[in-house]
């Protein structure tokens, strides 16, 4: 009895210290939650999420203070990566934040704009150029598309355009076979 | 690049070496190489893309209606050391329209519609008469002014080459004679009918690139062309120019392949040729960047094979860029009852067009035309059998069943790190899959979204370090307020406490 | 002239093979090895040849009727057949016709279609259906016929087919008295009762290299499985690899204690490991795909057979190591992928 007693404890103990050295030691270093989360967002920052931008929502999620389904331009694609992420049942996009719509630049009609410097303001990622009483015009490059600079305009010389070079190089998804899954 | 790598290049071609994989494929060349290359009539219109390779198109130099002589710049591309688009003829400007362009995602692009007059008039041409004493900036800038770019079907801009091989330093030009696919035999009847052109522009070529040594790469087979090549070199007394025989085995043509064949070398990963001190030209690039050297004439025509089992009478047809492929069809006798597939580039990387209107391309080498039992398209897909004869005739050493697999689940990071990037598109996999799987197809698609992909990520994290430096700056502002807020404040009150007085709020 | 073409992805080629054309070239293969071994032991084996076949046909179809594939494609791809071959090719010639059944339905239904269908099986279908009947049905497992030329009865078509129908030994015969024990059980009998090899192999069904008749089979079989080599139907590394681990191992054995280990010879010819090497371990669906990976899982059946004949509960032991190896195959691929070009 003792002696049984005695084994099975020696046993529980070493594979107690191996399970903690193996925790310790063989840890794949992985980065903090937040990040991760944030990794996987569109990065619009268009506060669609009734956040301030990328990263609050990300935190919000992380801290269970907000669902994974208030993010529009990242769609349904967006939802599933997060899903998986964080181990959940995906969710359909919640359209009390808005509708997945295709990526858009904005675009400033030049002769409109009256110089304003409205927009300027309310871009999030810094992505117009202008001065007061100047000509403003966005970079389309860094334009995210998140539609922040609508509103403000007080002329609405803005519009949503979408770049079509993107269509060229993308290529149709093959169809799949009867068999094939 | 490591130095042994280099001097290995260096003895390019002096032993030949093997390629993994590929596929010894019935060549179908004998039909369209019975007769010589016979030039097409002028059509009534010519359709010129402004588009003509990877990048923006190009930006029209004349409007509607203008007159434009042969070989007239009519459109310039606005990158640097990319030149222009030019007249392939004599006439006015009808339109500048967009319509179907012969590219393989089937969209429209804005061209040139020339209306040909029919008198053919050359713009004033400015030959090089002293190429050989000539600054090899000057030849390059020459190749970009003519409009010349690959002609073996990349059309990747040759200046661009040339100046990217200058920057690493080159010793061997290595020209590529060596038709890649079943079907396509547009080199090698310029190599038999104008092999002292070839010649040239590889001379002129070596000279711009300042290379020690020229190889000429043609397969075994073309014995015609060894013979007739072998004659303008020792014309041309070029002591070092070699002649090279390849073996006939897909993809041998290819520029990785051609390269590991010469020298037994592999491009390491994310490296380019140039870096070993090898450039790599099809002959026929050669042979345009002759004419617009020696004679000044831009790339405005090129050979065209047309073949294939629904053509009645195969030929090799020099062709002006614009040309509708209908026009090319009916100098061949016309269609067969049969024909079905219209296919620009040979049978296994070419793509299908839906209408023959589409315009004759500077990358135009082949138009196919297949007829319905050439393809088979009922064959229905089946399951992977995981059999690994895929990876077996793979020149890239991959596992195209794995990359099917994670393309297929969207798995693109996976496929990328199993080495999708260096999947060529040669279709080998594809062609003896027992299971039909669109594999070369699977691939494609998985490389674009890839590209895609990679795209949003970047331009997501630049949102991102953006949002981020905005938001340290509101809040830097915020506290230089706040702080600028507080010391008037104080200074106020200091104030108040000596005078007594009171002062207005400042605008802070 | 304005004409419209189908569209399609490159290559414009027809495609140079099918699966069904692959399936069928195994059989083809199959051929001399049957032929020797109704030469040898009787027609019983083309009767379960026939009943297996008819029964994997009969799940396939109900299979891909439930799952709502197409029949007509999938029964064209002949892979139901191969299996149902393969699996007959193991039985004894006069087992009872439920066996078949019994084991069709596992292979079929379990291993292959209910882990989602030709191409998604883990398992190797008939081993899977050969060793729930090997293990479920050990008596029917074991009745296994002496070659015609020492047997003491003559047993015709008709008597085996009855014998098959009812499960009882044919009229006027008793299963002691027909059956007869296979030289790798005999082998391993005599040796666990203490007697050497050399003097177990006295007995007369034994021939020169392996069982008498056995290795006629095991010869009929290798023609095939390098005609399908030259084909290239089946890759070379398997076979070479599962045979020549066997030869190495099985020489260490008889150059350490002739007395209780078969020459290599005697391995090679006796039993599944012939068939083994070229129509089972070759199975690409549930064997490995990278080259190496070929080798070290052809190695692994050849090495676990081997084991399992020596000190295993079996004879043979072909179907486990597959069986086993099939397991390993994923992680034995994810380790030898070969070398990308320029990496």
């Amino acid at each position: 009895m003792s002696l049984a007693i005695f084994s099975i404890g020696l046993l529980g103990t070493v594979c107690g210290l191996g399970l903690g050295w193996a925790a310790k030691s063989l840890r794949a270093e992985t980065d903090p939650i937040v990040d991760r989360i944030d990794r996987l967002l569109p990065q619009t920052q268009c506060g669609k999420c009734n956040f301030k931008g990328c990263r609050p929502y990300a935190e919000a999620i992380a801290a269970g203070q907000a669902e994974i389904n208030q993010c529009p331009p990242g769609g349904e694609a967006g939802i599933r990566a997060l899903a998986d992420l964080l181990g959940r049942e995906p969710l359909p996009l919640n359209p009390a934040n808005g509708l997945e719509k295709p990526a858009a630049v904005a675009v400033i009609d030049e002769l409109v704009c009256i110089g304003c410097t409205l927009c300027i303001e309310a871009c999030p990622v810094d992505a117009i150029l202008g001065a007061t009483k100047q000509m403003h015009t966005v970079i389309a490059a860094e334009c995210t598309g998140c539609e922040l600079c609508l509103p403000p305009c007080p002329v609405d010389c803005i519009v949503m355009e979408i770049p079509e070079a993107i269509d060229r190089r993308r290529r149709p998804r093959p169809a799949l076979a009867a068999g094939a899954s | 690049m490591q130095d042994s790598a280099v001097e290995r290049a260096r003895n390019a071609g002096k032993r030949l070496f093997h390629f993994h994989g590929g596929l010894r494929l019935h060549h179908h060349k004998q039909a369209s190489c019975q007769v010589a290359v016979q030039s097409v009539a002028i059509p009534p219109r010519l359709y010129i893309p402004l588009m003509q390779h990877a990048g923006p198109e190009a930006t029209p130099l004349v409007g509607t209606g203008a007159h434009v002589l042969k070989g007239e710049p009519v459109a310039r591309f606005n990158e640097p050391s990319i030149g222009y688009v030019h007249a392939p003829t004599s006439g006015t400007i009808a339109a500048i329209a967009r319509q179907a362009i012969t590219h393989p995602s089937g969209l429209e692009g804005l061209c040139v519609v020339l209306k040909p007059d029919g008198l053919d008039r050359w713009t004033r041409l400015q030959p090089m008469e002293h190429w050989q004493s000539a600054d090899p900036e000057l030849i390059r800038q020459r190749l970009c002014e003519s409009g010349i770019v690959g002609l073996g079907g990349a059309v990747f801009p040759t200046s661009r080459k040339v100046e990217e091989a200058r920057n690493f330093g080159i010793h061997t030009l290595i020209l590529n004679g060596a038709e890649c696919e079943p079907y396509i035999s547009c080199d090698e009847m310029l190599m038999r009918e104008q092999p002292d052109k070839v010649v040239l522009g590889a001379l002129i070529l070596q000279k711009a690139v300042a290379a020690e040594q020229v190889i000429i790469a043609i397969e075994d087979q073309m014995e015609e062309v060894f013979s007739a090549l072998q004659a303008a070199i020792s014309n041309a007394d070029c002591t070092h120019m070699r002649l090279v025989k390849v073996r006939t085995i897909y993809p041998e043509g290819g520029e990785k392949q051609l390269i590991q064949v010469l020298t037994g070398l592999e491009i390491p990963a994310g490296c380019r040729p140039p870096e070993l001190g090898l450039l790599c030209q099809n002959v026929a690039t050669a042979a345009a960047v002759a004419e617009a050297v020696t004679e000044g004439k831009p790339l405005v025509q090129r050979i065209v094979t047309v073949t294939g089992n629904g053509v009645k009478r195969p030929h090799n047809l020099l062709a002006l860029i614009g040309t509708p492929i209908s026009t090319l069809v009916d100098a061949c006798g016309g269609y067969t009852h049969d024909a079905a597939r219209l296919v620009l580039g040979g049978p296994l990387m070419g793509y299908a067009l839906a209408s023959d209107q589409n315009p004759v391309i500077k990358a135009a080498n082949c138009i196919l035309v297949l007829s319905n039992r050439d393809i088979q398209s009922d064959q229905a897909e089946m399951p992977c059998i995981r059999c690994g004869e895929c990876a077996r005739v793979c020149p890239a050493l991959l596992l195209p069943q794995t990359l099917n697999w994670q393309i297929r689940n969207d798995l693109l990071d996976d496929a990328s790190d199993s080495g999708l990037g260096e999947c060529i598109e040669c279709g080998c996999c594809d062609y003896v899959c027992p299971s039909h799987i669109p594999l070369a197809e699977w691939f494609r698609f998985g490389k674009s979204e890839h590209q895609l992909l990679a795209m949003e990520r970047s331009q997501s994290n630049l949102a991102r370090d953006r949002y981020l430096a905005r938001e340290a700056r509101l809040e830097q502002l915020k506290q230089d307020r706040e702080r600028r807020l507080g010391e008037k404040k104080q200074a106020l009150r200091d104030r108040t406490s000596v005078t007594g007085g009171t002062m207005g709020q400042g605008p802070a | 002239m304005n004409r419209k073409f189908t569209t399609g992805a490159a290559p414009h080629l027809p495609p140079i093979s099918t699966v069904g054309e692959v399936m069928r070239q195994v059989l083809y293969a199959l051929c001399p090895g049957v032929i020797a071994y109704t030469w040898f032991f009787g027609t019983g084996i083309l009767l379960q040849i026939l009943l297996a076949t008819g029964f994997a046909l009969l799940f396939e179809t109900l299979m891909l009727k439930l799952r709502q594939q197409p029949v007509a494609l999938f029964l064209n791809d002949w892979s139901a057949v191969v299996t149902a071959v393969l699996f007959a090719l193991c039985l004894p010639p006069l087992a009872p016709w439920w066996i078949a059944c019994v084991g069709m339905f596992f292979a079929i239904v379990m291993a292959k279609h209910l882990y989602g269908g030709l191409g998604h099986n883990v398992f190797n279908p008939a081993m899977v259906g050969y060793a729930v009947v090997l293990i479920s049905f050990p008596q029917a497992m074991t009745q296994w016929l002496p070659p015609i030329s020492i047997a003491p009865t003559d047993i015709g078509f008709l008597d085996g087919l009855w014998a098959i129908l009812s499960g009882q030994p044919p009229a006027g015969m008793t299963w002691d008295a027909i059956t007869r024990a296979t030289p790798l059980d005999t082998i391993r009998t005599s040796v666990a009762s203490g007697q050497t090899i050399a003097e177990a192999r006295q007995l007369q069904t034994f021939g020169d290299l392996g069982g008498r008749g056995w290795e006629w089979i095991a010869n009929g079989f290798a023609a095939g499985g390098i005609w399908l080599m030259w084909r290239r139907v089946i890759s070379w590394q398997v076979p070479t690899a599962m045979i020549g681990s066997v030869i190495v191992l099985g020489l260490a054995g008889y150059l350490l204690d002739p007395g209780s280990n078969p020459s290599p010879l005697e391995h090679v010819f006796s039993g599944a490991i012939v068939l083994g090497a070229f129509f089972i371990a070759t199975d690409p669906v549930s064997g490995c795909t990278s080259p190496r990976g070929r080798l070290i899982f052809g190695a692994g059946v050849g090495i676990l057979t081997l084991m399992i004949r020596r000190w295993g509960a079996y004879p043979d032991g072909v179907a486990f190591a597959v069986l086993v190896m099939n397991m390993a195959a994923p992680l034995i691929d994810r380790y030898t992928r070969p070398r990308i070009y320029g990496g």
